[in-house]
């Protein structure tokens, strides 16, 4: 479907947007998000990281206003699935906070830096970190339970630790975290990096969380999506006050990828997620190289 | 204080935190859905009608700004009563409902004499207020 969009006559010429009625674009929207959110829940990933370079990619929207509305798809799933993390310990306050105020900060600069930059280098490093993003997919380890015999002086001293209960094996697991400054350090780089390009950026918040700081996994990729939350409301405002943000484009981009967030939800115990995840990497490795040739202005 | 509960391991900031996010993201996915829904049923005045908004929005952000005269910062305050802005009051809610939450747990790490996360929190909502205030955006 989405190579049939792109490789319409009437989508290559600059003015093909006006070929159609106005709600033809917004509609295909829709359904490209609610597809999407299909297949983020069960892949992992958020809806935003796969929004911005296909809509960027394959739309008639400026990338300015795609980066605006990715952000908000980024956000409003976050939001939507904060209260019932936070709820369970999956997602854990105290081990959230401190890491999501350097990422928020830094997304304001992120989101400045992106806006203020020509589109063309943004699509260049959007679409080379976009084929990063693949690599790093395909390549991470991922540890259930990692193992740490002692946590460090920093996250020892801000007493960042829990209980979360396993409802798989129906036991609750004491955790601990190391190696806090280094996370510090990772989650500002990770917040420009959500602000530039509009992606939300759980796929580099939970190795961040579960490699380097031993997070247990489930309690990572809760945790992550929860400092989503913190992390896009600072970068959507500045995309907002700068008036990138058109309802037309945000708003069915929200909406379908959360109605397709909750079908993608129900079809994790059905689908296989290998499938699923090897479906989603090929998707980002061709808008991730659709992002970069658009930027070369090789393939417009 | 507040009240614990010894079966749930959740701490109560945390579980007021949530309930608060609930309330206020709720709010917030219902005032961008009606404002949506007003704005392309055509039953607000518009700034730029939606059969014209094709014309512009493949432009860049500068560009788009000039050609359709559309207010930077919190401008579109002042343009509730059309579509396009009306629908910005659910992503001004969306965006602001963190703070919300923060606002609301701070009292209970005072309370605990947690001086440490009172003050992350208030550095959280300064960073929200800052970037909220369009003051890093003015002059462009």
């Amino acid at each position: 479907m989405l190579l049939a969009i792109g490789a319409s006559p009437a989508f290559a010429a600059a003015g093909a947007a006006t070929e159609f009625a106005w709600w033809v674009w917004p509609l295909a929207l829709f359904v490209v998000c609610f597809l999407l959110g299909i297949v983020a829940v069960p892949a992992g990933v958020g809806g935003g990281v796969l929004f911005v370079p296909i809509v960027s990619g394959f739309f008639p929207f400026h990338l300015d206003f795609v980066r605006g509305a990715g952000l908000l798809v980024a956000l409003a799933s976050a939001l939507a699935a904060g209260p019932n993390l936070l709820r369970g310990g999956l997602a854990d306050l105290r081990l959230a906070l401190p890491l999501a105020l350097l990422a928020s900060a830094s997304s304001i600069a992120g989101a400045m830096i992106g806006l203020a930059l020509p589109a063309q280098v943004v699509q260049i490093a959007l679409g080379v970190t976009i084929l990063g993003i693949v690599a790093l997919m395909a390549s991470a380890r991922k540890s259930e339970l990692p193992n740490v015999a002692t946590p460090d002086r920093l996250s020892a001293a801000l007493a960042i630790h829990g209980v979360f209960h396993d409802a798989a094996t129906g036991r609750d697991i004491r955790w601990q975290v190391h190696r806090t400054p280094a996370g510090l350090v990772l989650f500002t780089g990770i917040g420009v990096l959500a602000g530039m390009f509009g992606l939300g950026a759980g796929w580099a918040n939970v190795p961040v969380l579960n490699l380097v700081m031993g997070a247990p996994l489930k309690v990572s990729a809760g945790t992550s999506s929860f400092i989503l939350s913190l992390v896009d409301s600072s970068a959507a405002w500045v995309y907002m006050n700068k008036g990138a943000v058109l309802a037309v484009i945000a708003v069915p981009s929200v909406i379908g990828m959360m109605l397709g967030a909750r079908i993608g939800a129900r079809l994790l115990t059905v689908m296989k997620a290998s499938v699923v995840r090897k479906l989603v990497l090929t998707l980002l490795l061709f808008a991730g190289a659709r992002a970069l040739l658009k930027g070369l202005a090789i393939w417009n | 204080m507040p009240p614990t509960d010894a079966s749930n391991p959740v701490p109560y900031e945390q579980l007021r935190y949530a309930r608060l996010l609930d309330i206020t993201s709720k709010i917030g996915f219902a005032a961008l859905v009606a404002g949506f829904v007003a704005y392309a049923f055509g039953w607000l005045e518009e700034h730029v009608t939606v059969a014209e908004l094709p014309r512009f929005w493949g432009l860049p952000l500068a560009e788009y700004l000039a050609r359709t005269d559309t207010p930077t910062g919190w401008g579109w305050l002042a343009h509730l009563h059309k579509g396009e802005f009306a629908g910005l009051i659910g992503i001004a809610v969306l965006a602001g409902c963190s703070a919300v939450c923060l606002v609301a747990v701070i009292p209970v790490y005072v309370r605990r004499r947690d001086r440490v996360y009172a003050g992350i929190c208030v550095l959280e909502i300064l960073v929200l207020v800052l970037a909220a205030s369009g003051l890093l955006t003015l002059g462009h």
